[in-house]
């Protein structure tokens, strides 16, 4: 176990390191930095001193060195538009887009878990089929398009929920749901799967021979064994969540990461994208190791291959 | 054999070809995948004989025209028309133009990328695939999205751009099924004697392993090629993919959104016909796993 764990540790420290170089020349390929620092009205002696000012003269190896050791201090620079730290501005959006991203992810499991479960119980019933239904047409359905249909419907229609805004939970409810429902049809298949596998193994049956009820066997025999990929993937799909958060955040106005990330875009403001790109990279990172080492701590078999 | 014995053997197995007519009219989801991806192929190719406008012709006079089902709807535009006048059915015939360009473009740039480093990561396997794989997990951590918007803010929205940024990151999921497919096939007896009698690597790869693993890269390429269409009506829509006044089906999602109270169908027409062409395409995909390989149903 220690020695998979070293391992998988080192390559996501790998990974952490080239999504940092991918970051830092994602703000170099935006142009001439001093440029953007000075403004439009600035003269070639203003450029030229800021160069010197902000370090942008140097070699970029060093540039790059002196970056990552800031970024470790917790230091993204300062937003080219507000002229505020970077840090700062993060502190005060993440929250909001771990909020979507938990409450997301808790919609598509309350979801997809008890549907993948169901179907497999009764493969080929109509249930089964509805659940393989539901996830074929999920699948194909435009997130941007589906958020607005909802807020066409629960919002401007019905005037059940508001359309735009971040103050209180029901804001969070449309959001979480046109984010959430993309993940359900991996969520349900993989449960539905793990199911049908663990169902026709040889301690169900013992089980089920010494007379347990069915309740007892599906719960605590079965489906604890069925959802350990289950929990995988779901890591995986919460970080694909915090990344989709830009196209649901821009859409309900909801002042999280991601429509921090489009605004910045828009004005141009690469600081802030840069430190977004890294922070949602390393999220990911840090969340599909744990899953790694909660899967091999689980089930021996992967640490051993 | 007389005769009598050839024809029962018949009735028993029926040939290839009858199993996989049966197979494939037995098929309601490839039966409408495929239906629905043909119309939309002769939609896009005959788009100036079908489309009764020119997709790019204003008329202020006539602007947000409610379409046929509503009270007020004119034959004249039978989808209505936009903000700007322009008639919406042509629109929306031209823009499949360019969702399957796009899916197309990209899926072949993506899947040669993908499939290349997949096949080479699972034939040699050591080292090389640990670089592989790192490569594929440092893609996996970048936030798709995200940096594809990032990437179109600093060079500028157009077809080829949006098109060679999709292409450069969608090959992950070619390279994850590739890799494993090779790595299956490549521990198979024949691909063990192709090299006891001398092959070199290239003509295993070419001539041994890829016909076996045809079947999967088909399989990920209709999915990605989904993917990437949803991907670019998506960039669109937030105003950093295809610019205006191209008709992309996601930026007319997005310039009917003000509209979105009064005219709803200026969103809703162009979405169905987003969600029905990623519908057949993903519909095709499901269905030529399951043909091709009736042992991988699940």
């Amino acid at each position: 176990m220690l020695a998979y764990a070293a391992k998988r540790i080192c390559l996501a420290l790998l990974v952490a390191l080239t999504v940092s170089i991918i970051s830092f020349g994602l703000l170099r390929l935006s142009g001439d930095l001093a440029q953007a620092l000075a403004g439009q009205s600035s003269t070639a002696a203003d450029v030229e001193a800021l160069r010197k000012a902000y370090g942008l003269d140097q070699p970029l190896t060093v540039q790059y060195l002196e970056w990552a050791g800031k970024v470790l201090a917790g230091d993204f620079g300062d937003s080219f538009f507000f002229k505020e730290p970077v840090a700062a501005m993060l502190a005060q959006r993440l929250p909001v887009t771990m909020l979507l991203g938990a409450s997301a992810l808790t919609f598509a499991l309350v979801l997809a878990v008890p549907l993948g479960v169901v179907a497999a119980m009764r493969p080929n019933s109509w249930i089964d089929r509805l659940a393989l239904t539901l996830a074929v047409l999920g699948q194909a359905l435009p997130s941007f398009w589906f958020a607005l249909m909802l807020m066409i419907v629960f919002g401007l229609t019905l005037r059940w929920l508001p359309i735009s805004g971040t103050g209180t939970w029901q804001h969070f409810v449309m959001p979480s749901i046109a984010l959430g429902y993309y993940a359900t049809p991996a969520i349900m298949r993989l449960t539905r799967a793990g199911m049908m596998e663990v169902m026709a193994s040889d301690y169900i049956r013992t089980a089920r021979a010494k007379g347990l009820r069915m309740p007892t066997v599906l719960f605590k025999h079965a489906l604890r064994n069925a959802v350990i990929p289950v929990v995988a993937l779901a890591a995986v799909q919460f970080g694909f969540m915090l990344g989709g958060s830009i196209v649901i955040e821009t859409i309900f106005a909801l002042h999280g990461v991601g429509y921090l990330a489009w605004e910045s875009i828009t004005r141009a403001d690469f600081p802030v994208v840069q430190a977004i790109v890294l922070v949602l990279a390393s999220i990911y990172v840090v969340l599909t190791l744990l899953a790694d080492l909660l899967n091999a701590f689980l089930d021996p078999r992967i640490r051993i291959a | 054999m007389t005769a009598e014995a050839l024809d029962s053997a018949k009735i028993l197995e029926p040939s290839p070809v009858t199993q996989l007519r049966r197979r494939i009219f037995g098929h309601a989801g490839f039966l409408f995948g495929a239906i629905v991806i043909a119309a939309m192929l002769a939609m896009a190719l005959l788009a100036p004989l079908l489309a009764p406008y020119d997709p790019y012709d204003q008329d202020l006079a006539r602007r947000v025209i409610n379409p046929i089902w509503h009270d007020d709807g004119k034959w004249a535009h039978p989808l209505g028309t936009d903000q700007l006048g322009r008639d919406y059915l042509s629109r929306v015939i031209y823009g499949v133009r360019i969702s399957l360009l796009i899916g197309f473009a990209t899926m072949i740039i993506s899947g040669v990328l993908g499939t290349a480093l997949g096949v080479v990561a699972g034939y040699f396997g050591g080292r090389v695939d640990m670089v592989i794989t790192f490569l594929i997990t440092t893609r996996l951590s970048m936030p798709v999205v995200l940096v594809a918007l990032a990437v179109v803010a600093l060079v500028g929205g157009s077809l080829t751009v949006v098109i060679s940024v999709l292409g450069l990151l969608l090959w992950d999921r070619f390279a994850v099924v590739m890799r494993s497919a090779t790595m299956q096939v490549r521990a198979l007896d024949y691909v063990a004697a192709a090299q006891a009698i001398g092959c070199s690597a290239a003509r295993i790869v070419t001539t041994e392993i890829m016909p076996n693993i045809l079947n999967a890269l088909i399989v990920v390429a209709t999915l990605e090629m989904a993917h990437a269409i949803l991907l670019e009506a998506a960039l669109s829509f937030l105003g950093l993919g295809v610019q205006p006044p191209l008709p992309s089906w996601g930026l007319m999602v997005a310039e009917g959104k003000e509209y979105m109270f009064f005219s709803p169908w200026l969103i809703t027409i162009p979405g169905v016909a987003l969600f029905l062409l990623v519908l057949a395409i993903n519909l095709l995909g499901d269905g030529i796993r399951d043909i091709t390989a009736p042992e991988n149903r699940n």
